[in-house]
Order: C-alpha cells, then structure tokens, then sequence
C-alpha cells in the first residue's frame, strides 16, 4: 500500500515500502522521479529507498494538484531497466582502515575473511542518493551482513570508509558523524563540487567492491 | 573590499543555498533566517538573494577599504559605524577606513550583513552559501576568520541618506517567553502514542547548545514514544522535519541538514517558523502548535505577498528620496 505524507507544505514524501526492500519498486521510484522532474512546477525529486520525496513552490503550486499528479505519475510509472555503469571500487579491508571487522565477522558468524569475501561478492546496486553530498545507499548486501546501525554513532568517520548499516552498504564521500559499521577504506573520490558531474555514481549504477592491489 | 577583523568558525556567507543540489545529497543550505537576509538585500537595491553573511558569534568587526553600502539585519544588535550607533534594520554607507562593529544580540540569534552588489565569491553548484560539511562555496568553504578580504559584485552606486535609511516593519523575533512554532504533521505522527501527541503540542520544549545549521535539539521532560516499533528505509527529509530518534527528545533539521534520514517524523516547522527558530537562542522555550496545510499555505503565501509589497514600498521610496 503506497502512502503520500505531507513534508511540510511544499514537500510530499510518497512511501511505497512494502516489507523488505524491493527492486521493482525501487525501479518504479526511478521512473516517477523522472517523470516528475520533467514537470515545471516540480522543484526537485529526492529518491530514497523504496519512497520518494517531491518539493515545489507551495506559494505557486496547490499542494493538492501536485499530490494529484505524483499519484498518477507512481500509478503510471512502469518498472523498466535503466541504463548502468559498472563502478569498480578497490578497498583495504580491516586492519586500521577497517575497525569494525571483527564486530562485523562475530555477528556474521563468519570469519574476518569470509566477511570480506561477502562483502566482494555483492553486485550492488546504487539506490539512492543522499544524507550527505555523494553519499550512495548500495542494495545487495549479503543478508547476513545486514547488521544494525550502532546504537551511538560515531562522531568522525573518515573520507574514503567503506562501510555497511542497517541492510545497506555505501562509502563516506566526506569526513562525518556516522552509526555505520567500518569494513575498509577506498582512496576514489566520490563526490568533487568542482567536477562538471560532481557525484561519482549514478541511480542504478551497479557497484563492486575488489581488494585494493 | 572589507576586512574580516574577528575570526569564528560559525560566521559564514550565505546566499539562498542549493535547493537543486539536493538530489546530489548536497545540503539545501543558505540563509538560517532567509526573510532578514532578503530584508537586508531589499534596503540595499540587489536581488533578494545576494550573498551577505550570517552572523552568530559577536563581537563581529569587519573594515571598509572601499566606500560600501550595507545593511544589517535580522537579530536586534547593537551596531556602530566608528562612533555612530545604527538602528535595527538598518542600510548607511561606509567610507574607506570607518569600522563596524556588532554586538551581542539583545534579541534574535544572527545578524545579517549584506552589502550592496552582495558578495562576490565564486558561485559553487550554483550557489554562493558556504557549505561546512562539503568544504565548498562561500569563501574557500569555510567560516570567515581574521584578516579575510572580500570583495563585492559591481552596482551601480546606491545613493542612500547620509544617516542610512532603514525598516519600520522589522521582521519578526522570538518573544522572551517562548518560541511557537507551527507545524504540520508528517509521515510518523500517526505511529506516536496518544499520550507522546499530547505532550509534543503541551509541552515546553528547551533549545539545547546542541543547535547549529544542521540541526537543533530540543529537550522536554517527557520522551516521544512510538505506539509501536518502526524500521525506516532511508528517505529524503528537508529542513523543518522534526525527527524523533529513539531517546525521545526531538531534532529539527535546519538549513544544512542531511538530505536523506531515517528516523521517524512527527512534524514538519513550515518555513517562516523555521526562520523564527533559527533566531530563537539556546535555553529558551520552544513550543509546537499544529495547523492544517491550507493554514500553512495561506501563512506562505501571505509572507511571500508581504516581501513583494515591501519591495515596492522600498523602491517607491528610493525614487522619491531627494539629496
């Protein structure tokens, strides 16, 4: 059952979560984002995870026309394929660079390099976009690797930290607070300002984790 | 060209943020209390949103090495240019080598200065605002410190009173007893027990030192509870929503908060409250009350109506002031 929230007056939150995560919908968010973004009257459309987030002008546009036409674009919007890169991203697993990996391993009931090995096997796909500047939710992670956020995040979680939460896996763009879990470290640049496309990875790029040479 | 003379990690320059960045994971930011920044840009005859800067750590002192008109606006601090003190709300110009200087506000929490032209930095993902957390926009990314020299875009030469001119309608503050803040419900409100709703539009919410661009914490005595758990995905949030993370105690997103969250909503500030928030200073009650979106939509439209009369009223008065 797919839900519309008010986020505030010019922002709707459409919320198709349905139990676990689900790649047609997430397909379906994709294509309605694009359909939205088309719109004049559409500020901005924020994909997350199996819901959609819509801002406008609510000085310009009535809220309810604009929660109208973001039920009719989700109701028509279909499931297809859309066009992906693969990115190949070389980490250092454990050691200094990855401090969480025994935590990660013991409740994976896995050792420290069958942990690693999960984590490399995943093809991952980039879901969402967001929190913070290029920052990437990636879905695909090995089940049971889907351990929980940590109850305190940490304050600073360096630029470059490959991490797993919450079912999720991603990198840190930036240096930031985070309750993430940190497996290793990459030395890609995932998000420049300065770059003509500043984030590296798009919606729906496929990612694969390679032990750095 | 001015000169920064006091140094701070939290004075920055703001424009009106990156509101299409967002989907980047790129912070909305700008302005805290944009209506004072457009106030400020309106005295000084630039387009609303010119950069000025966002000032919350006084004393503040900038030099003029150049003859420059400016503004000060939004919290009620007292300001002078050498000796000659400035009302509230306020637009002079500046001749090379005089200094201003702004204290501690007496109400209100940041000052804008804006100058006419508005600053000239290089526009980052389309914006001027200095972004913290990105390390880019404003001034090299970061705060403004000692001995900073900026410069402003090329205008015409404003011709102002000798004495400056200023508003008589200035924007609202937060009253000594308290901040309401109107909102709207959002996607959660409905999970939150019966007794968690009471209290969130009851209570006396406190503003804790951890308030900063990204976020302010509120305290009450009595935690917002869920009537039963919730596992969020990841979803995009906007300044205004009103977090609930699981100790109780609400966070409100302000101007450069994440772009993606995952704790449940209670509510959303609509955005001339949230102004009033960012003005609202640490220790001080905050209090909620719940509207409907078409009250939201009326307020909004209603401010929006108002910056657009002033504008005229300004204009209309420029032409007629004779020197």
């Amino acid at each position: 059952m797919t839900r519309i929230h008010m986020a505030g007056a010019g922002g709707l939150l459409l919320d198709a979560a349905n139990g676990p995560f689900s790649d047609t919908t997430q397909r379906r968010i994709w294509a309605t984002s694009r359909e939205l973004n088309t719109r004049p009257d559409v500020l901005q459309t924020i994909p997350g995870v199996n819901n959609l987030l819509v801002t406008f002008d609510a000085v310009q546009t009535d809220p309810s026309a604009m929660e109208e036409l973001l039920r009719t674009v989700w109701t028509q919007a279909s499931a297809e394929e859309v066009p992906s890169r693969e990115i190949v991203v070389p980490v250092v697993y454990g050691g200094a660079f990855g401090e969480d990996l025994a935590l990660v391993a013991r409740f994976a009931n896995l050792t420290e390099e069958e942990t690693i090995d999960a984590h490399m096997a995943g093809r991952y796909s980039v879901a969402a976009i967001g929190a913070m500047a290029g920052f990437v939710y990636l879905t695909g992670l090995d089940s049971r690797l889907a351990i929980p956020r940590r109850d305190s995040p940490r304050l600073r979680v360096e630029e470059g930290a490959v991490v797993i939460g919450g079912g999720h896996a991603g990198m840190m763009p930036c240096t930031s607070p985070s309750g993430w879990h940190i497996l290793g470290r990459t030395d890609l640049c995932l998000f420049d300002a300065f770059r003509p496309e500043p984030g590296l990875l798009r919606l729906g790029d496929t990612v694969r984790f390679v032990r750095a040479s | 060209m001015i000169e920064i003379l006091t140094g701070s990690s939290l004075n920055t320059i703001q424009d009106f943020g990156r509101p299409h960045a967002m989907a980047m994971g790129v912070a909305q930011g700008g302005g805290m209390d944009r209506l004072a920044l457009s106030h400020g840009n309106l005295l000084l005859d630039n387009p609303l949103d010119a950069a000025g800067i966002e000032i919350v750590f006084f004393p503040f002192r900038v030099r003029f090495h150049t003859e420059t008109s400016f503004a000060v606006t939004g919290a009620v601090c007292p300001a002078t240019l050498d000796d000659l003190k400035l009302p509230r709300d306020w637009a002079i110009t500046a001749r090379p080598g005089q200094t201003l200087t702004l204290r501690a506000p007496e109400q209100g929490a940041r000052a804008y200065l804006t100058f006419r032209g508005g600053l000239d930095v290089p526009p980052v993902l389309g914006a001027r605002s200095t972004d913290l957390k990105g390390g880019f926009g404003g001034l090299e990314g970061r705060a403004l410190q000692k001995g900073d020299r900026l410069s402003c875009l090329a205008a015409s030469t404003l011709c102002l009173p000798a004495a400056g001119y200023g508003l008589t309608r200035p924007c609202p503050l937060p009253h000594a007893d308290g901040t309401r803040i109107r909102v709207l419900p959002a996607a959660e409100h409905e999970v939150f027990t019966p007794e968690s709703l009471k209290t969130f539009h009851a209570a006396s919410w406190t503003l804790t030192p951890s308030a900063n661009r990204m976020g302010y914490r509120l305290e009450g005595q009595n935690a917002l509870k869920l009537s039963r758990p919730l596992s969020l995905f990841s979803h995009g949030i906007l300044p205004g929503t009103v977090q609930v993370p699981p100790a109780g105690q609400p966070i409100i997103q302000m101007m450069d908060a994440n772009t993606c969250g995952g704790y449940p909503k209670i509510a959303t500030v609509i955005a001339p409250d949230l102004r009033l928030l960012s003005q609202t200073v640490v220790g001080a009650p905050v209090h909620f009350e719940t509207i409907t979106r078409n009250e939201a939509v009326q307020i909004i439209r209603q401010e929006a109506a108002d910056l657009k009369r002033l504008a005229t009223e300004i204009a209309t008065l420029r032409t007629q002031l004779v020197f």
